[in-house]
């Protein structure tokens, strides 16, 4: 769709519209949930345990208590006594609120404290004293799987080893035989290390218990702010907080990706403090507590392992992993996909035989992992497979780009059904790299690669060649506790032409405001400037799962566009009522219907709004107004091409990001300024765990990268000049052709940045390095070769 | 603990308060003034998002207290608009897309403008300098340092 059916003032698909949200938000009023105050709000602040793993001997809040100001101490036994003390994982499993006599992380809660200020409260916290008996950790998640490994989950009966959960997709005989047959195989172990979604705001949450009328208002940073309704009324029904005295409002969000869908203690403490008190009360953790405590993502272990044949066609993958999911399984998974959408492994090559297994294991972390700015698990299965592509390549001494090419799934395969079992929408994968190559001059880099290392020097070549799948999902396949992940959109056209639009979605940065605006425009003719759209408030929007893993544009997006298409036809029964013809007779460009043939005989989408109110049919329901539920017959699948140059500094082994072209395909664009930000912020966030960000602990528990001091998020230095561009294929089943596009850079970045590192140093017989690649990392790689400067 | 008497311009309004002696800079602006535009996002002085303008110099309002500010000129993103019109950086970072949640923005904005009016012709270089202090997740800075730029041309 490369010419927009609408003008710039419906601003409807294909306009890069400016956003709707920057007014506030360059103002400084954006209304983030740290930014409401409630009279009377008290506030609360956590004490946590110092150890990984620990016995409560005692918690004395004496000196705690005698601080004027500190109202209560809430510790475990507390919320035992209602049975709050316990909740479930989003992926039902389930976690403490707050422990009763024994920790499982560093960082856990503790212990609350409610104070009449934010100082006080932090007083407080420090003036608990709690008494442990530090017992020894398990951090190792292959010590932890192993035979005779003390059983960490004594609180699950059936529980007797630390293995949450085993999965396994494809038919792992058959996969066996072609890896026994092929005559290459190249294996590698990848580890795709813990890290964490650290967005720029916090996690926290105002709870306001109107004991009057029994309801409970939570303002809170969730991305999923119905389903986070459902879950406190499955939690804390017995209580009587049913479901209808429960409004979640999700304000302003500073970043989600990902790590604003579960809940966290705190939020459920905080609610406990208010309705037991009965004073609005306020938890916002701070950047420790969030790098500390929140869910991980990733902490992959993958053995990958890929035959072929000798001329590089591509026969077989095998991936065994182990996951470390910490103390408990807190995955924001579909409940049929307890490794998320792993099976996409297969990427975007032709593969006949595959098979890839999960062992998901419990140690002594912060439970998790979330799927960070990635649909899924999708992040893990690209990087192993775009990997071990680079591997294969490698071993044949081929050049990577041709390996793909050979490889690719061809366009006259779609709908091209995987061999483990995704039906894949639409792709055509070999333009897309072309174009990268040609922007990015792929003939001329190398020649000036092989020079370069003639005099020593390193420079390397990465491609990544990625197929996403996101958009969850159909609802025969696709639930989180049983609710269906289709999504919703309700319009209200007004009798003045204007228009609100709500969904059960929830913005953190991605522009919705803005992009929903432009499919209502698209479809009924009304200005995007004239359609507010809101979402995060559960009393107000229709149901819905939530924005994350790519999802919105697939669901409430389509959601959107059918609801305007129930109104565009009603409107339409309006407009023959006005021009007294047939519905039959009538044209519709975008804003204005007309008499077939009689262009000047016309009634716009705003005459026929006016008359749904002041002069509707006989017969017809006044009123112009839609609700849809949209359940997406299939995932969407996303693609594109990365290539990345590096150069290194063998003296340091410093890594420069010198060029990074990305060619993204998201189907057709709704907003063009919109998607190519999604994909700079997206590189960005593969950037970071390529080179810099990880969290790892030593072996008594204690976090490595718990500040900002030490997890290195990029800042403007590091970051390269992103080069983007784009392919449109669209989707054959998205009633807009569009697919899901915020996730796609963070997934296809990490293997193209750590394919040009390896490619750097090729020469030397290096055929794998971990994320992150620090300079240490290179640099004891180069010793060890005596290639260090 | 000790309470002072302070005085500060805001904005260009003078403001009167009695703080502890503890209190940080951003929790004076953001819950005795109750100006929420300048936010906090890290605990240790690496995120930027409290950026203000002091004296001149961008800071990070986390990291002072109050008390310091005595006496001081300080400008938040709430006084960037003057007059109903926008400021040059303001209208570069929607023109040119660098916000998106909006979350770093305001600290992004203020050390944006501290550079400009040191520097009216910054390179790309120069810019990626002066906004190193200021983290932000969403855009990967690209769209920021067009929007500086939009801005620098703007004011010369």
């Amino acid at each position: 769709m490369a010419t927009p059916k609408t003008d710039a003032r419906i601003s409807g698909m294909g306009h890069s519209m400016k956003r709707k949200e920057d007014p506030r938000f360059i103002r400084g009023q954006g209304r983030y949930v740290d930014d409401i105050t409630l009279p009377g709000m008290l506030y609360m602040d956590i004490v946590r345990s110092p150890y990984a793993h620990a016995k409560i001997k005692k918690i004395n809040t004496e000196a705690a208590l005698k601080i004027p100001g500190v109202l209560a101490v809430i510790d475990g036994p507390t919320l035992e006594k209602y049975k709050l003390h316990w909740m479930p994982t989003i992926s039902s499993d389930t976690q403490m609120v707050l422990p009763i006599d024994e920790v499982m992380y560093q960082a856990q809660e503790v212990c609350a404290v409610i104070a009449t200020e934010r100082y006080i409260a932090a007083d407080g916290a420090d003036a608990v004293e709690v008494e442990y008996e530090p017992l020894p950790p398990m951090m190792d998640p292959f010590k932890s799987m192993a035979k005779g490994a003390p059983v960490l989950r004594k609180d699950k009966k059936d529980q007797k080893d630390n293995i949450a959960f085993h999965w396994e997709a494809g038919d792992r005989a058959d996969t066996d035989k072609a890896l026994k047959a092929a005559e290459v195989v190249v294996t590698e172990n990848v580890y795709l290390p813990r890290i964490h979604v650290a967005s720029m705001e916090t996690c926290g949450c105002v709870a306001d218990f109107d004991a009057a009328q029994g309801k409970l208002t939570v303002y809170m940073t969730t991305q999923a702010p119905h389903a986070i309704r459902t879950v406190f009324a499955l939690v804390a029904g017995h209580v009587g907080l049913s479901e209808e005295r429960i409004r979640i409002i999700s304000p302003d969000i500073g970043g989600g990706f990902g790590g604003k869908v579960p809940v966290y203690p705190g939020y459920v403490i905080a609610v406990a403090a208010s309705v037991v008190i009965g004073k609005p009360v306020k938890w916002i953790e701070d950047r420790m507590e969030n790098l500390q405590a929140d869910s991980f993502a990733r902490d992959y272990h993958m053995k990958v392992e890929l035959g072929a044949k000798k001329d590089g066609t591509m026969t077989a993958l095998r991936i065994k992993t182990v996951a470390d999911h910490g103390y408990s399984n807190a995955s924001a998974n579909p409940s049929k996909y307890p490794a998320g959408l792993f099976s996409i492994c297969t990427g975007s090559y032709d593969l006949k035989h595959a098979f890839c297994e999960v062992d998901a294991v419990y140690t002594h972390k912060p439970p998790g992992g979330v799927a960070y700015r990635c649909s899924f698990r999708v992040t893990e299965a690209v990087h192993a497979v775009e990997r071990i592509t680079d591997a294969l390549a490698q071993k044949l001494n081929m050049d990577p780009a041709e390996l793909r090419m050979k490889n690719f799934i061809r366009p006259e395969q779609f709908p091209y059904k995987s061999v483990l079992g995704w039906e894949y929408d639409s792709g055509n994968y070999a333009p897309a790299l072309k174009k990268a190559m040609d922007l990015i001059g792929y003939d001329a880099l190398r020649k000036e690669q092989a020079e370069k290392r003639k005099k020593g020097e390193l420079m390397g070549i990465g491609i990544s060649s990625f197929t996403e799948i996101v958009g969850a999902g159909p609802s025969r396949d696709f639930d989180i506790l049983g609710i269906k992940m289709f999504d919703s959109a309700e319009i209200r056209v007004h009798p003045t032409g204007k228009a609100i639009a709500r969904f059960g979605t929830k913005s953190q940065g991605q522009g919705h405001e803005t992009t929903y605006a432009q499919i209502v425009a698209e479809e009924l003719g009304i200005p995007a400037s004239d359609i507010q759209v809101e979402e995060g408030d559960t009393d107000t929007a229709p149901y819905g799962l939530g924005t994350y893993a790519s999802r919105s544009t697939p669901t409430s997006g389509a959601a959107a566009a059918l609801a305007a298409r129930k109104i565009r036809d009603k409107a339409k029964q309006i407009a023959a009522h006005l021009l007294e013809c047939s519905a039959a007779d009538l044209d519709w460009v975008p804003g204005k219907f007309f008499i077939k043939g009689v262009p000047q005989k016309s009634k716009t989408i705003q005459e026929c709004a006016f008359a749904a109110y002041t002069n509707h049919p006989q017969g017809m329901e006044a009123g112009l107004e839609a609700t849809h539920y949209y359940d997406p017959p299939n995932l969407t699948f996303p693609f594109g091409s990365y290539i990345c140059v590096v150069d290194i500094d063998p003296g340091t082994g410093v890594v420069k990001v010198r060029r990074f072209v990305a060619v993204d395909d998201c189907g057709n664009i709704i907003n063009p300024m919109i998607v190519d930000g999604q994909i700079h912020g997206g590189l960005n966030q593969g950037l970071a765990p390529a080179l810099y960000e990880e969290i790892s602990y030593d072996d008594e528990g204690n976090i490595t990268g718990g500040s900002f001091i030490d997890y290195l998020v990029p800042t403007s230095l590091e970051s390269p000049n992103w080069e983007t561009d784009k392919t449109i294929t669209p989707s054959p089943h998205h009633p807009l052709g569009a697919k899901g596009v915020g996730e796609s850079a963070t997934v296809g970045a990490p293997p193209a940045i750590a394919n040009a590192v390896v490619d750097a140093l090729r020469h030397l017989g290096v055929t794998h390095i971990d994320i992150p690649i620090t300079p240490e990392k290179v640099w004891r790689v180069l010793k060890g070769k005596g290639a260090a400067a | 603990m000790a309470r002072h008497k302070i005085s500060v311009t805001v904005n260009g309004a003078v403001r009167e308060a009695e703080v502890e002696s503890r209190l940080l800079l951003v929790h004076l602006l953001r819950e005795v003034f109750r100006m929420t535009g300048t936010h906090v996002g890290c605990d240790t002085s690496h995120c930027g998002a409290c950026t203000v303008i002091l004296d001149g110099e961008p800071v990070k309002s986390c990291t002072l207290l109050a008390v310091q500010a005595d006496g001081c000129k300080i400008t938040t993103v709430e006084g960037l608009e003057q007059g109903g019109k926008l400021h040059p950086v303001q209208e570069g970072f929607t023109e040119k897309h660098g916000l998106q949640c909006g979350f770093c923005t305001p600290g992004m904005m203020l050390s944006s403008v501290a550079l400009l009016e040191r520097n009216k012709n910054p390179s790309e270089q120069q810019i990626r300098e002066a906004i190193a202090g200021n983290l932000c997740r969403c855009t990967g800075y690209v769209n920021i340092i067009k929007a500086v730029q939009y801005a620098a041309e703007k004011m010369r």
